[in-house]
């Protein structure tokens, strides 16, 4: 089934890429892209593939069935789970690439090889931060997929209808912005239950009302401009003028918004996770989780440290490019940089 | 003016009321109060405690008709109660909700208040600094430390500033309040430092991008070849013309002076409405919850209307009719 997602997700992603290609706006806007921030691209780029690898899974083979672990034998396991061994824990806390455990000394399992250390039930730190990466995009692409079409019917109906549509929409939108946000994710994930889908539903009701209110005002903008009223004239009929001339003139903000959401929503993720209504695996969680490590006595770095540093290349990178889209794709900046 | 205050006050009672009835689907619609029982009582509490507990609660009415009293109803109910202020009693622990707001409000302003305050002009005085340079090399380091200082989670700077400061230097106590004027300066230092660093770099950054845009325009032009200071161009002329922008970001923030900051009160252990909040998240306290949703809307729409008045203080072009 997860399986079935990816190939879906990589097929989109491929065809979208096609398309883009074949449009002189987009591919000059990829090459500026590339040119200006190739470091944070390629950073968010194995981001992706990590998470990528870590969606692929399947149940058998490998070295579970070596060792003999029943267990491991019928639980599917993903590219990554399958870089490290399958009994690949200790007992509890060890430092990176330590012989003994942290507390008692006793040996390890698998001395000299958790490059990271293990946490409080002994599970290997850097496989924990890897499979962070797959929750990490979870929660940015799976909320972004809830907002922008909701964003985007919304707002076009509103502000290219118009009338009693857009007073409704307005409404809605006015109600939801009223909210603080956080309390406004807070009070759906309480309603709605905790778990990952309800995580990112609620993520996507909070976050789709300030991307519907640009939207609705482009569209009411783009609805008087010459070349729609032109194709009004010439007979288009409505849906029609709305997906050839509306909607690709949308296409920048999609794009800006997207990238500009994604990082704002994982960074919301790791407060949820302090709260205890986030989603399990994430690196806010393993933030959560190591908070008390720091007042231990050694202390314990290891675990916050790898999860921070995961967390911050993630946002960092996203955040580069994303300036640099919004610089690359949004008419109003570009007087300024050419 | 006036015709305009009434109609912006009456468009704010409408979405008010829309706030609640967004409440109401969540909290009693979707979220029913057998579901509330369960989670408080426990999942495997025989029928009889459960009903009990919806009784002791006051759930235990239609939920939004009644045949024979079209106005003892859950909805009816949650209107009178909530725009009347009367909040009633905590799910969690049966204590009044008001008197906890009345008693917690004082802490969470003292974070709050010069937080606000010390933030906003911090702000403005480094984005005014950097879109003077803007173009050079002060300008790009600025940026980009105002990218990395908003790419770290608020978690990492709360738990990194207790460590360094509170454990290894121990300048100030990790956590605690004391409402004493003496010692509040020594408690409330740390959680202003970190509201502080967490908050600054996305202020800067977007500041900077309405100061950089404003000087492009004509008039910065003109006052320049009239002989005016750059300092004074910054200063007199730039800044009150993006005082609009600065002044929509500002009332985004209202709402969190009374709410308090959720994550620096309960890491630093300031008995606030921010820690409350999250006591209500952690024990399922839902009412306590739903009154906190309700003051924040309520704080945010009486501070959107504020701005909207106050825009033509701060920019003569703006008329309102």
């Amino acid at each position: 089934m997860q399986n079935v997602v990816v190939v879906a997700l990589l097929l989109g992603a491929f065809l979208t890429f096609r398309m883009a290609r074949r449009n002189d706006l987009w591919r000059g806007a990829g090459r500026e892209l590339r040119r200006r921030r190739p470091l944070a691209l390629a950073v968010v780029l194995v981001f992706v593939v990590l998470a990528l690898l870590d969606s692929i899974s399947w149940i058998g083979g490998g070295s579970a069935e070596d060792e003999g672990n029943a267990l491991a034998r019928h639980k599917p396991r993903s590219v990554i789970d399958r870089l490290f061994p399958a009994d690949f824990r200790e007992r509890s806390y060890s430092a990176p690439l330590a012989d003994v455990e942290f507390y008692g000394g006793a040996p390890l399992l698998h001395p000299r090889s958790h490059l990271l250390g293990t946490d409080i039930l002994g599970r290997d730190v850097l496989h924990l931060t890897l499979k962070g990466a797959r929750i990490a995009l979870l929660i940015g692409g799976f909320t972004s997929l809830i907002v922008i079409p909701l964003a985007l019917l919304l707002g076009i109906s509103a502000g290219y209808y118009g009338g009693r549509i857009d007073d409704a929409v307005f409404f809605l939108i006015s109600v939801l912005a009223s909210i603080p946000s956080l309390l406004l994710l807070i009070a759906l994930i309480m309603a709605l239950g905790r778990g990952p889908v309800q995580v990112c539903i609620a993520m996507g009701v909070t976050s789709w009302v300030g991307f519907c209110r640009v939207v609705r005002g482009e569209s009411f903008k783009l609805r008087e401009l010459d070349y729609v009223q032109a194709a009004r004239a010439l007979g288009v009929s409505e849906p029609r003028i709305v997906w050839r001339h509306v909607l690709p003139n949308l296409m920048h903000l999609v794009v800006i918004t997207f990238v500009l959401l994604f990082s704002g929503l994982v960074l919301s993720e790791a407060i949820l996770a302090w709260l205890g209504i986030g989603i399990d695996g994430s690196w806010g969680q393993m933030i959560d989780q190591a908070r008390d490590e720091l007042s231990r006595d050694p202390i314990i770095w290891w675990n916050l440290a790898a999860a921070s540093v995961a967390l911050f290349g993630l946002i960092l990178a996203v955040n580069f490019v994303g300036d640099a889209v919004r610089d690359v794709l949004d008419p109003r900046t570009l007087r300024e940089d050419r | 003016m006036v015709a305009y205050v009434v109609r912006r006050l009456a468009w704010g009672v409408v979405t008010v009321l829309g706030v609640l009835l967004l409440l109401f689907a969540l909290f009693f619609l979707y979220a029913s109060p057998e579901q509330m029982a369960r989670r408080a009582v426990g999942e495997k509490a025989p029928p009889d405690a459960l009903q009990q507990w919806i009784e002791n609660h006051g759930y235990d009415k239609p939920k939004v008709w009644n045949p024979e009293d079209p106005l003892d109803t859950l909805l009816f109910e949650h209107y009178r109660r909530m725009l009347t202020f009367d909040f009633g009693r905590s799910d969690a622990d049966d204590s009044p909700i008001l008197d906890q707001i009345r008693e917690r409000a004082v802490p969470s302003l003292t974070l709050t208040v010069p937080l606000f305050v010390i933030g906003l002009v911090l702000g403005i005085v480094l984005s005014l600094f950097v879109a003077f340079f803007r173009e050079t090399y002060i300008d790009r380091a600025g940026i980009v430390l105002a990218v990395l200082g908003m790419s770290v989670s608020i978690l990492l700077y709360i738990i990194g500033g207790q460590f360094l400061i509170g454990k290894l230097l121990r300048w100030f106590p990790i956590s605690g309040f004391d409402p004493n004027p003496v010692l509040i300066g020594r408690f409330m230092a740390l959680p202003w430092v970190v509201g502080l660093l967490s908050g600054v770099g996305g202020d800067v950054r977007f500041y900077r991008t309405v100061f950089v845009e404003e000087t492009g325009r004509d008039y910065v032009r003109t006052a320049r070849a009239k002989g005016c200071g750059d300092g004074r161009i910054m200063a007199r002329h730039v800044l009150p013309n993006s005082m609009i922008p600065v002044l929509t970001r500002v009332v985004v923030a209202i709402p969190f002076l009374f709410i308090g900051s959720l994550l620096l009160e309960s890491f630093f252990g300031i008995p606030g409405l921010g820690s409350m909040t999250v006591d209500a998240i952690q024990g399922n306290d839902f009412s306590t919850l739903r009154v906190m949703v309700f003051i924040g809307a309520l704080l945010f729409i009486l501070g959107q209307i504020a701005t909207d008045v106050s825009y033509t203080l701060v920019d003569p072009r703006v008329r309102l009719e």
